[in-house]
This record gives structure tokens, C-alpha cells and sequence, in this order.
């Protein structure tokens, strides 16, 4: 029998609506953790994963309060206890990783007196043993020489290491639980990869219970060793993470899974319909109700309760189980495939195109030219055809989102000529770009919050290329309007909504929308599903390939995720510092042999698969500057070959069919280096 | 999916709805109280005054308070009653138009430096500080004395000097926009800068600047008062708090009457301007007193 570390019984949190109703966020949770157990809890935007993890810490937010429950640390309630109480659980007993550890860090003050503040608090120990603890601490989180480390500020640190700080620093005071509060959200693919390894280790050194919380059911899938997954304030799945994630017998946690593109089972998977409701307004039946493809009657009117099944020592809330554990594995399920009709004919032409961040001497600026050896972004050689979808995939500061700035003409280049159908040069400056042209490229932004006035009506954000492209007005503009927006799934009724009164995914189907209202030629996205849960993004994917297939539009994907990119695009360049190392058709890029930074990020990619452990080839440094001389990646190559990497810009090698590699490696070598692997 | 048809508000509505929330909370509908009375006695008051205004009775000098002169006579025998209910006429218009005028050349130029932003901005910024270091009492004097204390002077005046702020804060108001991206996406489509500026910044920085216009009108009337005071404001006869107050500060000791009635006056219609400026920045969702706007 296992220690109970905390125990949660019948946990209701919420709060008093305007009209004086309660509203739970938290409906009757029941769960317990054990010592030396990884729990995930999993849930999409808005379904009470964080209210949970913070009552855990006996914390209930401003305007919510506890309805009834109680929550056991021990034998104490944390939610009765008295602030000076928690003082001294909090921290000592149970601590916390917050989502962002940059903001966590206070900015004025040393890394090592940070971490000796939490010691201070949290231990009683003395001056002399706390420094010798800080040390310690850096190195259980594996950070290099922990002596300069310490005397570090927090900007100097990249965000893999601040996170570790931040590690470090709940570590300090020998906390039983650990509450992880998305940890690894904000950080690039490899660094990722990197801290679920540390707290994998730590978990296992320490034997420190964890609780991790997240919406990435991949990160989910490689530390937790039982995963409770949330819907709309309740647990509707708890169990070990192997029969969760590969035979979930949940309609829920079924759909999310197969909505998921994986590296494994290449083309775009099916979309769940329907958001998550809102809280309060479902009055009796399964919450799930209206988006489950396996409801029935019964369903809609009486609510499932948890029941164990002590065959898979699971937990479900489903009346519908049994069904679901007969279903064929989730390994099978459909895709569909993409087929884009790409013509012959070039859109878009990228000849040696450089851009510079760099600020301009006041000479020069008379002169008009900008004098950097080293932009940001160099060399850039793409061609695109007509229909085709090519992705930009890098992690951050690898220049995509600057290319793309670059072809919208945001942002003027250093050097080199944009293209557009063959022969017409799209002019550097936007003012001076042909109006025919700013129609013909659209751009979609990842966050829709963003990219929509707030103060506009869908109506009005909608016409706003209508009437400035094809000066329509009255009737006729608002037919076209209605006919937009019902090509991105939306009825009529949403021309007098705002946007803080839609759905994350209604809001990028409008900004959708309002892209493909100028008839464009191309389309620029950028990192369009990343501000968006789960569900909703494929359903995005899945709308962004449909109106490809209608209209022949040409897009430019930039994205950090290998897995979305592998669903949708027909060609893959991939950036490393500003330059292209691999390009070719995604089917090429993603097999071996492949330039060995596509290695690195191949091999960090999540899978929502607890048996498909990343690999970790290189280290996650983060360089701030493109090197000036050589091989854009050698700082971080795992397979550097001395010298000529450091001196000699790589010669762009073919592998088959179009896929070309730039380095020094010869591809018979590489090849053989990568299989044997 | 829901599937409710909401029906759009069209702008009277949206008025509405925000005096509605404004008179909520009691300090809001005070506030209101105050200043619709004030305003309405301002229009209305020229109807129903008991005497002429400007009728001096040396017989009647300092006459206390009577149900003949309910807030009696001041040292020229004018009636006070008569004189306060007329002396808000002159600062209210001069004020709430000196007010429109502040709000319209700071709004617009801090929108402009907003997003133009560079050495213009940088140049036009440092010019509106230096105007800020001028104490703007001398500078209204200076203005004054030149220029004489007609109306016609003194709404530019002090619209010149108030609109100072507003730049400041549309301008911080404005960079907080000017990075979102649905700027820059009308940026990318090919919008003209003033299409970006009418239909993509101006309703997004309204609020903040409509509500620095409001707490700008309490503080211009309180400064337009002190010009009075001075003798720089409206010039005799005509019926002014501040300069009733400044004629009858010397006789406060026995003729107490001569002054609080114009201090009265003068402090509720600040008091009311106040407390309703406090909630329209409410009822627009911008609380002064968590957040200064700048």
C-alpha cells in the first residue's frame, strides 16, 4: 500500500454569477496522489485544470470560492487552513513551477540569491551549508558550472535555463509535492525535450510526487505515470497512462487523441466539433453530450458518475465504456490524406534573399544601404508553385516569421528580389507595392486576439479587404460578407458578434475569413494553430486544406510544430539561424537521411505515445548569433566534422527526389551515421 | 453551438447603456445630479433670476441673507442669489469648449506621434514636456494681458494649455495598440494611414482620451476660476465665482455670504464633473484608481 501524500474529496469550486447563482468551475473532484507518483492532469483552455492544481496548493483564486470538499495534505485541509499556516506548507512541503519562468524570476537579482532566498525561507539551514546547497541544486538540474551560473541575472540565462532555475528553486526546500504548471508550454521543441528529461530524473532521484499539468497530451505522455483528464470541471478519465493514451475509453479523451497529428501517421486527422460549454449551462445530461459521436438519449438527460473499472484501474464517466474499449485501436484510425493539385507554373520567387535587424549608422542611412556582414537572415533560395503549401519550420529565432514579413513587405530586405508569378518584383517597400499585389498576399496571425480589433463587429473586420480591394458597398457587400463567412463554417448571425464574444476557434475562422475575402493568391500563415486548443486545431487544418482544395491558393506555413507541418504541407525548408539547412517534399524531409539539425528536431518531437521516447542528439544551447563563417548549425551539431564546418558555408547536396541537404557530411555518411542511430 | 441572434446596438444605445451603469452606483448618479443640474440651471437661469444682475443699490449694501435676498447683497448692494446662479454661465461655456478643443488637437496629435513614432515623434514629445515646464498660470497671463480676456482668447487658451496631457496620453494609449497585429495586418493589406487611424486605433484609444478630457474639464475649470480670481478671466459686470469670491474675500469676516455662495457654487460643479468622470472611466472599464492612464 502506497502513502496517500493528497487526497481531494469532493472538490466543488466556483463562483456567484451576476444573477446569484453559483456556478461551479470544479464539480465534485475526487482523486488522490500518491508518493513518488508523476500525475497528468490534461484538459483543454478553460476545462479547471489550474483552478485544480492551485487548490491543491490550497490557493482558490479572487471571485472563486470553495462550495464544499475539501482537500487533505496529510491530515490537514488545506482549503481551511489559515494563510500563516500555509505559509509553512507551501514551499517547505508543497511547491510550484509556474508556466513562465522568465516572469517568475525576479529581473534585478542573481540567480544564486534567489535560490538562497528560498532556502532561507524554506530550510534552517545555516549561511555556509545554503551555499554549498545552491550548488547542489544547479547541478541536480544540470546546469553547467553552477558557480558562474549563480552569480548570473535572469536575462542571461535562455529559456530552458530559466526554467531549470525555476526547477531548482522548488526543489530547494525538499517539497513532497511538485505542482507543474504547464512548464514547458513557452519553450522550443528540443528545450522541451530536454526539461521533461530532467524532471523525469528528479522524479525518479527524489522520489518527489508530481503533479503535471498541461494541455500537450505528448509532454503528458513522457513524464506522468497516471493521467486524470478534465472536461468542463470534472474528471471524466483517470487512469495509468499507457491504457489512456492508447485504448482511452473515454468519447473524449478518444477524439482528442485522434485529433492529434502525429509524426507516425502522416496526413490531417479528424476534427472534434463543437467547443467545451460554457460553465453553468449544462443543467442535467453528460456534459459531453453535444459532441460526443457515441450519445444516446440517455445520455442527454442523465448524468454518468465516475465508476472504477477494476480491470484497467481506471476511472471513466461514461455511460458508453464498454463500446469504446471494443473500438480498434486508435493506431488505425482514418487520416486523410492530402492531394494538392500543384501547377507547373512559379508564383513566388525567393533569390538570395537577406534581411537585417541591424540599426543603420547615420551615414549610411544617407547613402541608403545597410552595411552587415552577418544578417539575420541569409541566402534564402525558394521557389514556390502554384497550389503547393510550403512549410517554414525552425524553433524560435531561426528567422520564419521574418521571411514571412518579408514577402507581406513588412519588413524590407537587405538583398535579393521577391518574385511574384515569374516575373514582377515585389518592391521592398509597402507603399510602393501595387495594390494588385498587397490583394494577392494575405496574411493569417497565430493569435487571434490579436489580429481582430476588439472594438469591431465580425461584419465590419470581415468587409475591411472587401471594401478596400473591390469597393463594394450596401447589399452587395453584405451578401459577400454572409457567402465568406459561410465558407469558413459561420452563419449569418455572426456578422454582429464581437470578437471577445467568440470561441478561439471562431475567431481564427474569421481572421480565415478575412484573409480569403481579397481572393488572394497566397497565403501566409503564421504559427495559425498555436494559440489554439487541440480539437479546435485540427478542425483549422482541416478548413485551411477544404478552402485550398476550392480556390487553388498557394500557402506558406510557418510553424514550430513538426507534426502539424507533416499533416499539412507538401515541401518542408527548414531554418536554422536565419538560414535554410534542408529543403524538399515532406515525405523526403522527414526520413533519413536529413541534415542533422532536422535530426535534432525529428528527434524532440512529443508523441502523444508514453512507448516513443524523444531523442536527444544535441545539446539545447541557444545561440544568439548566426556564426560568421561555416556551417549556420555547428554549434550545435552532433556530427561536426572539425574544421571545414567552422570555415566552409556547406554545399547544398540532393538527396532523391528534389530533397536537398546543406552540409559538409556526404550523404552516403549520413545516411549510414543516421540508421545505424 | 449557440445560437442566439443578438441585436446590434446602434450608438444611442451604447450611450445609454453607459449613463445607465454611470448612475449605478451612488457616487456616479450624484455626480450626474450635480452637473445636469448645473448645466441645466446655466441654460435656464437668465428666465427666472429675481433681479437684473448688474443693478447696484448703495442702500442695500451687504444686506445678510433674507427671504427678500435669499443669499443677500454683496458690497455694491447686488443680490448674491441672482449673481450665483448666473456665474457658472461663463466658466461652463468657456471650460466645456476650451475642454473640446484640448480633447481634439492632443487627441489627434498623440495619435499621430503614437504612430508615427521615430525623431517626429520624438521631437513633437520633447516640445509638448517643454510646454509642461511652463507654469501655465504665467503663460495664461502673458496670453491674457496681450490678447485681451474675451471669450474668443481664453477658450483657445485654455484649450492650448490642457491639451497638453492629452497628447501623453493618447499617445501611450495609441502604442498600445499600434503593436497588435490587426495593425499590422491592415498594414500588410495596404490601408492608408488615416483608414488605419479612423477605423483601427480611434476606437480603440476613444475611451481612454474621452475620459482624460472629462477630469481635464474639472481641472480647466478650476484654473479658469483662478484666472478670475486674478482678474484675468471674465471682466465686471458680468457675474463670475471666481471673481465674486476675489471682490468679496475682504469682507468674508462679516459678510460670509458674499463668498460661500460663489464657493458653493464653484466647488459642486467640480465636485459633480469629478464624480462623473470617475464613472464614465467606470462604466468604460478603465479604473483611475488602479490604473493611471499614463
Amino acid at each position: 500500500m502506497k502513502t496517500i501524500v493528497q487526497k481531494i474529496n469532493n472538490l466543488t469550486i466556483g463562483f456567484q454569477s451576476q444573477k446569484g447563482e453559483q456556478i461551479s468551475i470544479l464539480k465534485n473532484i475526487s482523486t488522490s496522489i500518491n508518493q513518488g507518483e508523476t500525475v497528468g492532469i490534461v484538459g483543454e483552455s478553460g476545462s479547471g485544470k489550474s483552478t485544480l492544481a492551485l487548490a491543491m496548493m490550497g490557493y482558490v483564486k479572487h471571485g472563486l470560492f470553495t462550495i464544499s470538499g475539501e482537500c487533505m495534505f496529510h491530515s490537514n485541509n488545506l482549503l481551511e487552513m489559515k494563510n500563516k499556516e500555509l505559509e509553512n506548507i507551501r514551499g517547505r512541503k508543497i511547491a510550484m513551477i509556474p508556466q513562465n519562468a522568465g516572469q517568475s524570476l525576479t529581473p534585478n537579482l542573481k540567480i544564486g540569491y534567489q535560490i538562497d532566498e528560498a532556502l532561507r525561507l524554506h530550510t534552517d539551514l545555516n549561511q555556509a551549508e545554503r551555499d554549498g546547497k545552491i550548488s547542489e541544486l544547479l547541478n541536480k538540474v544540470r546546469l553547467p558550472s553552477p558557480e558562474t551560473m549563480a552569480q548570473r541575472y535572469p536575462h542571461e540565462l535562455s529559456g530552458g535555463q530559466q526554467q531549470r532555475v525555476a526547477v531548482a528553486m522548488a526543489l530547494a526546500g525538499s517539497p513532497e509535492l511538485l505542482l507543474l504548471d504547464e512548464p514547458t508550454t513557452g519553450l522550443d521543441v528540443t528545450t522541451q525535450a530536454h526539461v521533461l528529461e530532467l524532471l523525469n530524473l528528479i522524479a525518479k532521484d527524489t522520489g518527489t510526487s508530481m503533479v503535471y499539468v498541461s494541455h500537450d497530451l505528448g509532454a503528458i505522455a513522457q513524464v506522468s505515470d497516471r493521467v486524470i483528464v478534465m472536461y468542463s470541471g470534472e474528471i471524466v478519465l483517470d487512469g495509468p497512462v499507457r491504457s489512456i493514451l492508447k485504448n482511452p475509453i473515454h468519447p473524449y479523451t478518444y477524439g482528442l487523441l485522434k485529433s492529434i497529428p502525429k509524426l507516425s501517421l502522416p496526413g490531417l486527422p479528424n476534427s472534434m466539433s463543437g467547443s467545451q460549454p460554457q460553465p453553468g449551462s449544462i443543467k442535467k445530461g453528460c456534459s459531453f453530450y453535444e459532441r460526443c459521436e457515441f450519445a444516446d438519449d440517455d445520455c442527454k438527460v442523465n448524468s454518468p458518475s465516475l465508476d472504477f473499472i477494476e480491470d484497467l484501474n481506471t476511472s471513466v464517466r461514461c455511460f458508453k465504456h464498454n463500446e469504446l474499449l471494443n473500438l480498434n485501436k486508435l493506431d488505425s484510425h482514418n487520416v486523410k490524406s492530402i492531394e494538392n493539385r500543384i501547377l507547373k507554373n512559379e508564383i513566388l520567387d525567393l533569390s538570395n534573399v537577406s534581411i537585417s535587424y541591424a540599426k543603420q549608422k547615420f551615414l549610411d542611412q544617407l547613402l541608403n544601404k545597410i552595411n552587415d556582414t552577418n544578417p539575420t537572415v541569409k541566402d534564402i533560395n525558394i521557389n514556390i508553385n502554384k497550389g503547393e503549401t510550403l512549410a517554414l519550420v525552425g524553433e524560435s529565432g531561426s528567422g520564419k516569421s521574418t521571411i514571412l514579413k518579408s514577402i507581406a513587405g513588412l519588413l524590407k530586405t537587405k538583398d535579393g528580389n521577391i518574385k511574384f508569378e515569374k516575373n514582377k518584383t515585389l518592391s521592398n517597400d509597402l507603399k510602393q507595392r501595387d495594390p494588385s499585389f498587397l490583394r494577392a498576399i494575405q496574411l493569417i496571425f497565430q493569435n487571434p486576439d490579436e489580429s481582430l480589433n476588439p472594438n469591431h463587429t465580425v461584419e465590419e473586420i470581415v468587409s475591411q479587404p472587401l471594401r478596400l480591394y473591390f469597393g463594394l458597398k450596401g447589399k452587395e457587400l453584405k451578401d459577400k460578407i454572409i457567402e465568406v463567412l459561410d465558407k469558413v463554417r459561420l452563419g449569418e448571425f455572426y456578422l454582429t458578434r464581437y470578437p471577445r464574444q467568440l470561441s478561439g476557434g471562431e475567431k481564427q475562422r474569421v481572421a480565415v475569413a478575412r484573409a480569403f475575402a481579397a481572393k488572394p493568391d497566397i497565403i501566409l500563415c503564421d504559427e495559425v494553430t498555436s494559440a489554439l486548443d487541440v480539437s479546435v486545431q485540427a478542425a483549422v487544418l482541416n478548413l485551411l486544406q477544404e478552402l485550398k482544395e476550392d480556390f487553388g491558393t498557394t500557402y506558406i506555413f510557418v510553424s514550430h510544430d513538426l507534426a502539424v507541418v507533416r499533416a499539412i504541407s507538401d515541401r518542408v525548408a527548414v531554418l536554422y539561424q536565419g538560414r535554410l539547412c534542408e529543403i524538399g517534399p515532406s515525405n523526403y524531409v522527414y526520413k533519413f537521411p536529413s541534415h542533422p539539425y532536422t535530426e535534432v528536431l525529428l528527434g524532440a518531437v512529443l508523441e502523444p505515445n508514453p512507448d516513443i521516447k524523444p531523442k536527444l542528439v544535441a545539446e539545447d544551447i541557444v545561440e544568439e548569433k548566426p556564426p560568421e563563417n561555416g556551417c549556420s548549425f555547428q554549434g550545435r551539431c552532433p556530427r561536426i566534422l572539425g574544421d571545414i564546418c567552422k570555415n566552409e558555408v556547406p554545399p547544398w547536396q540532393t538527396v532523391e527526389n528534389g530533397n536537398s541537404i546543406r552540409c559538409h557530411i556526404k550523404i552516403e555518411d549520413l545516411k549510414n551515421q543516421q540508421i545505424t542511430n | 453551438m449557440i445560437k442566439k441572434k443578438e441585436k446590434q446596438k446602434n450608438t444611442f444605445e451604447k450611450i445609454y447603456e453607459v449613463i445607465k451603469t454611470m448612475a449605478s452606483k451612488p457616487s456616479g448618479l450624484i455626480g450626474l445630479i450635480i452637473l445636469i443640474f448645473h448645466v441645466i440651471l446655466a441654460i435656464t437661469s437668465p428666465l427666472y433670476v429675481p433681479y437684473d444682475y448688474k443693478a447696484i443699490d448703495p442702500t442695500l449694501m451687504l444686506t445678510p441673507p433674507s427671504s427678500e435676498f435669499w443669499f443677500g447683497t454683496d458690497s455694491l448692494g447686488r443680490d448674491v442669489f441672482t449673481r450665483t446662479i448666473l456665474g457658472g454661465r461663463t466658466a461652463l461655456t468657456v471650460t466645456f469648449f476650451g475642454s473640446l478643443i484640448a480633447l481634439l488637437w492632443g487627441g489627434s496629435l498623440g495619435i499621430f506621434c503614437g504612430l508615427v513614432g521615430g525623431k517626429i515623434d520624438d521631437i513633437v514629445m520633447r516640445i509638448i514636456d517643454a510646454f509642461l515646464s511652463i507654469p501655465w498660470i504665467l503663460a495664461m497671463l502673458l496670453i491674457v494681458s496681450l490678447l485681451g480676456t474675451t471669450t474668443l482668447v481664453l477658450i483657445p487658451a485654455l484649450g492650448f494649455f490642457y491639451g497638453k496631457g492629452i497628447v501623453r496620453v493618447a499617445r501611450a494609449a495609441t502604442h498600445d495598440v499600434i503593436a497588435k497585429d490587426f495593425i499590422v495586418s491592415a498594414r500588410a493589406r495596404g490601408h492608408s494611414n488615416m483608414s488605419i487611424i479612423w477605423n483601427e486605433i480611434l476606437p480603440n484609444v476613444r475611451d481612454a482620451i474621452m475620459v482624460e478630457g472629462a477630469m481635464r474639464w474639472s481641472w480647466m475649470l478650476l484654473g479658469f476660476s483662478s484666472l478670475s480670481f486674478l482678474g484675468f478671466g471674465v471682466s465686471p459686470p458680468t457675474p463670475d465665482w471666481g471673481l465674486m469670491i476675489s471682490n468679496a474675500r475682504g469682507l468674508m469676516s462679516f459678510a460670509y455670504w458674499a463668498v460661500l455662495a460663489p464657493i458653493f457654487g464653484l466647488s459642486s460643479l467640480i465636485i459633480g464633473i469629478n464624480l462623473t468622470a470617475d464613472a464614465f472611466a467606470k462604466a468604460l472599464g478603465i479604473d483611475r484608481s488602479t490604473k493611471a492612464p499614463v
